[in-house]
């Protein structure tokens, strides 16, 4: 083990680390625990943000730059956020920390391409969405470039939105902290989202799938109209099928140490992206996980290309779903009528007679 | 008639093929459509039975649909005072069985209610020791039948009869037989209802919640929930099972493989452990083979244990598979993992008062639904199979004396004509002088052939005249599977472009070729991995489950035969497409999906 409080490798997050990890690395470290196959990788520790304030002088920095700031001006929040990034750009990170992100990194292999995640804390959930805690740095490959998008992830914490959001809801400046996930990177032939409710109607019998070529990143940023495949949760059939005009795909571009989006062409475009066999196996992973955690999920995933059929279904994330869940489930309008009652009640209006 | 042009024709208007006129006289009068009844009859909305009644039945066979029908309707409408219902009023067209179903007027339902629950609730509340009587009476009832002898009139009557100065003559048993054998026939079918509409409603009453609380759950899903794994219906392929395993174990498969049942089963006789199977072949017989390929209705349909090269062809079938390694058995226990998996899932997503009364609905659907299941041995099978064995020997008894030519002659005449038959033969033989019967049914007989011959050359109409705008009739949507979305079906059925569609009666997707299969003496045309695509199949159809893919049927939904033996199997299926068996060709390319219920033709 070379992890220090700086760094956890997903399979050593426990749950007393879940605040210094951030959701986005604990659910990882969950998942990887209970064995569901996640890409292998670490988190760096809000610890290692901390150091990176204290020891390098950026917080006196930030927060000289906050105390003048005027929140009601647009353009001077842009300067501010702009002025931070750059401070934070001019530190190297602590020795200490960069060593420890760096050896934990070689652990994952020679020269691995990665990619390198915000992993927002707990405090900051209410809206997950808000800018700068979705920053996603893809097929970042050598120890040079992942120390440095770790800064980078850092860095984005001071964007505008970023700044004007955390004012909006009376949340802490400076006190907002922040984990970065490093995880070893897919090679994904499709990716997608699956969800263990219909969203359109909170149906908990249904999991629903949107699935593209490539990459999940247009899946999730709605750049491609993905294919939609609706699984009957318990019987787990195949129930309904919409497949798209899948027009593009995000692919790694190994010599450029990144990822490239690529026009699809031919007939691929509005074949249905994923064989029923690998519907069904996407479904099944996101049953499993609904089950673990215990209430519906939204989950990430992703069939890598390099691996063999039946190991190459990874799970990249899961999250609570968040809108119909926290519905209050709707009471039927009668009590139920049972026993002898309920017999009549069913011969008087049978299903089916739309009645 | 109204302006407005009826979704589907009337029965005045729908002729009967060329070379059938005259069927009318074949049936009862009550049982046709009546010219001065017209008005009233075109009203009401008649659809066909043809998942019972597929063929058109001969003049003697039409007391199935008779009994059967009437005796569904006494329970309702007599015994338990079903709230909404009555029972079914029937007519036969042109060889096919329409029903109609009979509401009880709006405003008397409420007052029925009172007497429903105290009726149908002892029912409920006595389920199994009613059920234990049942089988008493079922039993008795096929005893009677079992013990009842047609023989030939002797030439003088024994001298005992004398000496003991009896007085009477064998004619007078003869007759009494038969009308015994009717009789008996008639309390087969009035015992097959006893429990089946309860047996039904419990399970629309469970069906019904679980679609409240899931609107999207798949039938089949609540179906896998009730559906019991040990039904005596696949008792008779069991012990073929079983049979092949014991073949093996004994050594005596080589023996068994090959030439006819006889032959096969005296070379068993010379292996050194022959003696051993041959004990356990017979014993099996009594009552697995009361088992018939047919759907117990028709007077044509074979029976095992008549035909015991229908048995031997499964069981060499299966000898084939358990020696190639396959498990052949079925997994009654992963099936039983599978029911308490898919009811805990559910369940887990209800909340805590739902739980409760899906407990309650859950477990009455499953102590009444394995009667739905079990009864179809004991009525359409064991007790339809003895009753046929003695209609066959009777008629054979009167072949002999001349009557008619063929084995089948006295299912071309209706029972009260039999019963005259039968008087002009103890008639005649009483005078001394000749029975007439030889030289009247002879000609007769061929003429009705004829008839019935070209009544089946027209497939029947889904349904006559309109139908209300929603089905609300619940013997309807639970014994028929008739909804209005299924009408609608058969409206729209006919187009081939998008394929067709029916119920998703059993989970999964498959595609293959096809083979229409039109009578149960084509089973053995199946080849291995094709697509079985029938009119309606029978649950003994069990042992060619085996070697298909898929099955697809006109009639049925999800409580169907079909649906039940494809569940069992694991099969994909889709039930109640309509016409599938017309559109679809032995041959074609074609894509089920039980899923969604969809059949697509791929060339």
């Amino acid at each position: 083990m070379t992890h220090t409080k700086f760094i956890l490798p997903f399979d050593c997050i426990t749950e007393a680390d879940h605040g210094r990890v951030g959701g986005k690395c604990a659910s990882l470290g969950d998942m990887t625990q209970a064995g569901v196959a996640v890409p292998p990788g670490y988190a760096v520790t809000t610890d290692a943000y901390e150091a990176m304030l204290n020891e390098t002088g950026l917080r006196a920095e930030i927060e000289a730059q906050l105390a003048r700031l005027n929140f009601d001006d647009v353009a001077d929040q842009e300067r501010a956020a702009q002025a931070i990034q750059i401070r934070f750009r001019s530190h190297p990170l602590p020795p200490a920390v960069e060593a420890a992100i760096r050896s934990e990194y070689a652990r994952l292999g020679d020269e691995m391409p990665v990619a390198v995640r915000s992993s927002a804390t707990a405090e900051d959930l209410p809206d997950a969405s808000f800018a700068g805690q979705q920053d996603t740095y893809l097929w970042v490959t050598g120890a040079d470039a992942v120390v440095e998008k770790v800064r980078d992830c850092w860095a984005s914490l001071f964007t505008a939105r970023a700044i004007a959001y955390r004012r909006r809801n009376n949340l802490g400046q400076i006190e907002v902290l922040m984990s970065v996930a490093v995880q070893k990177m897919v090679n994904a032939r499709a990716a997608g989202v699956a969800m263990t409710l219909d969203p359109l109607n909170g149906d908990r019998t249904r999991i629903v799938i949107d699935a593209s070529y490539g990459l999940g990143e247009l899946v999730v940023s709605g750049v491609v109209t993905p294919d939609n495949y609706s699984v009957e949760k318990v019987l787990m059939e195949i129930v309904d099928r919409k497949i798209s005009d899948k027009h593009l795909e995000l692919l790694p571009d190994p010599a450029a140490r990144t990822t490239v989006e690529r026009e699809i062409e031919g007939p691929r475009r509005t074949a249905q992206c994923l064989t029923d066999v690998e519907i069904l196996a996407v479904a099944q992973l996101a049953k499993g996980l609904e089950r673990i955690k215990g209430c519906p999920q939204d989950v990430e995933w992703a069939i890598d290309a390099d691996l063999p059929e039946g190991e190459n279904l990874l799970a990249l994330q899961a999250r609570p779903e968040t809108v119909w869940s926290q519905k209050p489930v709707e009471k039927p309008k009668m009590s139920y009528a049972t026993g002898m009652m309920g017999i009549v009640g069913a011969l008087n209006n049978p299903i089916g007679s739309g009645g | 008639m109204d302006a407005q042009t009826p979704l589907f024709p009337s029965a005045y208007d729908v002729k009967a093929p060329e070379g059938a006129e005259g069927w009318e006289e074949l049936y009862p009068y009550y049982l046709t459509f009546q010219p001065n009844l017209r008005e009233k009859e075109d009203a009401k909305f008649w659809f066909c039975d043809s998942q019972h009644w597929p063929n058109p039945f001969k003049p003697f066979d039409a007391m199935t649909v008779e009994y059967a029908v009437r005796c569904l309707g006494q329970y309702n409408t007599r015994h338990y005072l079903v709230p909404p219902a009555n029972g079914v009023d029937y007519r036969i067209h042109n060889g096919y069985c329409y029903m109609s179903p009979i509401a009880v007027a709006p405003e008397k339902i409420e007052d029925r209610i009172p007497q429903f629950l105290e009726r149908a609730g002892h029912y409920f509340q006595n389920w199994d020791s009613l059920l234990d009587n049942w089988h008493k009476k079922v039993k008795a009832n096929i005893a009677e039948m079992e013990a009842l002898s047609f023989d030939k009139l002797p030439e003088v009557v024994p001298l005992e009869w004398i000496t003991e100065g009896r007085g009477v003559d064998p004619h007078l048993d003869l007759m009494a037989n038969y009308d015994a054998a009717i009789q008996l026939l008639y309390k087969t079918w009035q015992y097959h209802f006893e429990f089946l509409n309860l047996g039904y409603a419990a399970y629309l009453d469970f069906f019904g919640f679980m679609k409240g609380q899931f609107p999207t759950i798949p039938d089949q899903a609540i179906a896998k929930m009730v559906q019991g794994v040990d039904s005596d219906l696949f008792r008779p392929d069991d012990e073929l099972k079983k049979l092949a395993r014991l073949a093996i174990e004994l050594g005596v498969t080589g023996a068994l493989k090959s030439g006819t049942v006889e032959e096969a089963l005296a070379a068993v006789a010379q292996e050194a452990k022959g003696q051993l199977w041959l004990d356990a072949w017979e014993a099996a017989q009594d009552p697995w083979f009361n088992f018939t390929s047919g759907n117990g209705f028709y007077s044509t349909d074979k029976y095992w244990i008549e035909h015991l090269d229908i048995p031997m062809g499964y069981l060499r079938d299966y000898i084939i598979r358990a020696e190639a390694g396959e498990t052949i058995e079925r997994p009654t226990e992963k099936l039983l993992a599978e029911r308490d998996r898919i009811t805990g899932e559910y369940e887990a997503m209800m909340d805590e008062e739902a739980r409760a009364v899906f407990r309650d609905k859950l477990g009455l659907a499953r102590t009444v639904f394995p009667y739905v299941e079990n009864h179809n041995f004991y009525i359409e099978h064991w007790s339809m199979c003895v009753f046929w064995k003695k209609m066959h020997a009777l008629s054979r008894l009167l072949m002999e004396e001349g009557f008619w030519p063929t084995e089948d002659g006295m299912f071309y005449l209706t029972r009260q004509e039999v019963r005259d038959a039968l008087f002009d033969y103890g008639n005649a033989w009483a005078t001394g002088g000749d029975w007439i019967g030889p030289s009247h049914w002879p000609q007769e007989i061929e003429r009705r052939r004829g008839i019935i011959d070209a009544l089946s050359t027209q497939p029947p109409q889904p349904a006559l005249n309109n139908p209300p705008e929603v089905i609300t009739e619940p013997f309807t949507i639970m014994l028929w599977g008739i909804t209005s979305e299924s009408i609608q079906n058969w409206v729209g059925g006919g187009s081939v472009e998008d394929g067709l569609s029916g119920m998703a009666a059993s989970p999964g997707a498959v595609e293959g070729l096809a083979r229409v299969v039109r009578s149960p003496d084509q089973l053995g045309e199946i080849q291995e991995g094709e697509i079985l695509v029938t009119p309606v199949t029978a649950p003994s159809w069990a042992p060619v489950f085996g070697k298909i893919k898929a099955t697809v049927t006109d009639i049925g939904g999800m409580m169907s035969h079909a649906a039940i033996v494809c569940r069992e199997y694991g099969l994909p299926a889709v039930t109640g497409t309509g016409n599938g068996s017309s559109l679809i060709k032995t041959g074609q390319r074609i894509r089920v999906d039980g899923n969604t219920g969809k059949v697509t033709l791929l060339d």
